[in-house]
């Protein structure tokens, strides 16, 4: 089983690793899992505006929108076909968010998922600059100034219920459950679509060779991940972290000697 | 088949860094008191009292000054403390804020002993850690910027630490200049100029090492403009310093524009970041070759 980082750290509590498989083709734009996430976590209204950009009037995952329905429109040679994905946070195996924050604000679950914690955050905002997929950021209104993003419902799965956007979801294009599960469901759909000549159909999170370690929120797309938003090859930036401190640690030896050199020759002209 | 897109609407795919321009500042000022406190504690074992005093008080304003920027630009101000509760390597972040606690504790000791002429031997040890501690505190802001998304950081995470070290020798070289007596001055006027230059190689290296296309926010917009003027003002600062940096007046004109040098790199690296951020061709682009070159693990079937 494929557990989060972390994860084993909660010894008898700990749960099998939950996730999402978001079958974006089966997506029918309606919206509700934004409402149900909305209405369950008490994420604050953001302004009610119209993007132009076909049905979406939320336009980006951000602090209060942790549920995101892209509407993509593309012109075919035989017409036109409607693309609708609902995006939410990848709850990474190596989740950048968390490797970097101070205050420990952000922690993994037992159930492997990645979780704010809203009453420890202080709002430094170094989780933004973490995130390969642009999910979290500060949330402005009411003087809040913390961070936040999808908890996968933690309140909910504590007490054995599914996230509010997966119950909420008509078409089953979301589904809850334990991660290693969802993988053999969307490997089976991929094979049923390819089967009936949907060849751009791929999945996008599943694979834990990725730059992210796999992610608890898999996706099948029905196109480029760029397209719906999505970094073609995201990478948690800590994996390059050895790499980092090494050029720092030579930087500062390298400003110890300059200073041993400056000295060279005495003080005096 | 489908029109090939870089974003969903041209939209940004990573999102902008939430930091003011309290961050900047703080990486100019944490990295000028860091090479000054090195500086100074150098200049102290030297035996040249006079500089050793100035670039000691120059740490010290600088480390009282720091937290005030580092406190001001968080979402919420009065939980500070809660970085003070954790230490993690995978953070930059968190190691930098024992590095700046542990810096601006011994500096404060050292320059209040100084100032007040008293227990000098307490003084001289937390000189020693002040002195110890000021190359950790002028290259980790450089390792917190480049553990990021943000393609203009992270893909000079090998040259930014660097960047920000010569840059703060630069400036703490510059000011201690300009405030000594040009008799004892030659140590920090050395430095300076040895930063200043360190500086102007070390940026065009990491320009040219990221490809024209990652380093593009270098060159237009904020980040350009500032850009700019730090190659600007650090080169007319070498100029002058080795011209008249023997003169007071020389020294001090010479000093201030290494400075503002060393200034105006912090925030050439901060706008550029933010237009990196902003624009997903900087994200898609790069990962889009990475992908085609060693395949693309993030998508299967």
């Amino acid at each position: 089983m494929q557990l989060g980082d972390g994860q084993t750290t909660y010894g008898l509590q700990i749960q099998p690793r939950m996730g999402f498989f978001t079958d974006t083709s089966v997506c029918i734009g309606c919206k509700a899992c934004e409402v149900a996430c909305k209405e369950w976590n008490l994420v604050p209204e953001d302004g009610l505006v119209w993007s132009g950009n076909s049905y979406d009037n939320t336009g980006e995952l951000s602090a209060n929108t942790w549920r995101h329905v892209a509407f993509i429109e593309q012109q075919l040679d035989d017409g036109m076909r409607w693309l609708m994905s609902s995006d939410v946070c990848k709850h990474c195996t190596h989740a950048g968010c968390l490797d970097v924050c101070p205050t420990g604000a952000i922690t993994r679950t037992e159930f492997g998922t990645v979780v704010i914690q809203d009453d420890v955050c202080n709002g430094c905002g170094y989780c933004v600059t973490a995130c390969p997929f642009g999910v979290i950021s500060k949330r402005e209104i009411d003087g809040d100034g913390g961070m936040h993003k999808c908890t996968l419902c933690y309140d909910r799965i504590e007490d054995g219920l599914e996230p509010a956007c997966a119950k909420a979801c008509p078409t089953k294009s979301i589904q809850f459950g334990p991660l290693h599960e969802l993988l053999e469901r969307a490997h089976g759909r991929l094979e049923d679509l390819h089967e009936a000549g949907v060849d751009d159909a791929c999945l996008y999170g599943a694979n834990e060779d990725d730059g992210v370690g796999g992610m608890g929120s898999v996706f099948l797309l029905l196109d480029e991940p760029e397209v719906y938003g999505l970094p073609p090859d995201p990478v948690d930036p800590t994996r390059n972290l050895g790499t980092i401190w090494g050029a720092a640690g030579a930087a500062a030896a390298l400003l110890a000697v300059g200073v041993a050199f400056a000295f060279v020759g005495g003080g005096d002209d | 088949m489908t029109e090939s897109r870089l974003s969903y609407y041209g939209k940004p795919i990573i999102k902008e860094p939430v930091w003011k321009a309290e961050i900047p500042n703080y990486f100019f000022i944490g990295g000028l008191a860091g090479g000054s406190a090195t500086l100074s504690a150098a200049a102290r074992a030297a035996g040249n009292e006079q500089l050793a005093r100035r670039a000691l008080y120059v740490a010290a304003a600088g480390v009282t000054v720091s937290p005030y920027y580092l406190i001001k630009d968080l979402g919420r101000p009065r939980r500070f403390y809660n970085m003070l509760r954790v230490f993690k390597v995978t953070s930059p972040m968190s190691v930098g804020t024992w590095i700046v606690a542990s810096e601006g504790t011994s500096t404060g000791i050292a320059a209040a002993c100084e100032l007040f002429g008293i227990l000098p031997r307490v003084r001289g040890a937390a000189q020693v850690v002040s002195g110890l501690l000021g190359p950790a505190m002028a290259s980790y802001t450089g390792a917190l910027v480049a553990d990021s998304v943000v393609p203009v950081w992270h893909e000079s995470r090998r040259e930014l630490p660097l960047l920000f070290a010569s840059s703060s020798a630069a400036a703490a070289g510059g000011l201690a200049a300009a405030l000594t007596p040009v008799a004892s001055a030659r140590p920090a006027r050395r430095l300076g100029l040895l930063g200043a230059v360190a500086e102007l190689v070390t940026h065009k290296v990491m320009e040219r090492r990221m490809g024209e296309l990652v380093a593009e926010p270098y060159k237009k917009g904020e980040g350009g403009r500032y850009a700019k003027a730090a190659e600007a003002a650090t080169l007319s600062g070498v100029g002058l310093m080795l011209l008249a940096g023997r003169t007071r007046t020389g020294a001090a004109a010479a000093g201030v524009l290494l400075a503002a040098g060393s200034w105006s790199t912090r925030f050439a690296v901060h706008h550029a970041g933010k237009t990196s951020a902003a624009d997903p061709k900087y994200t898609s682009i790069p990962q889009r070759e990475r992908a085609a070159e060693r395949g693309q693990p993030a998508v299967t079937g």
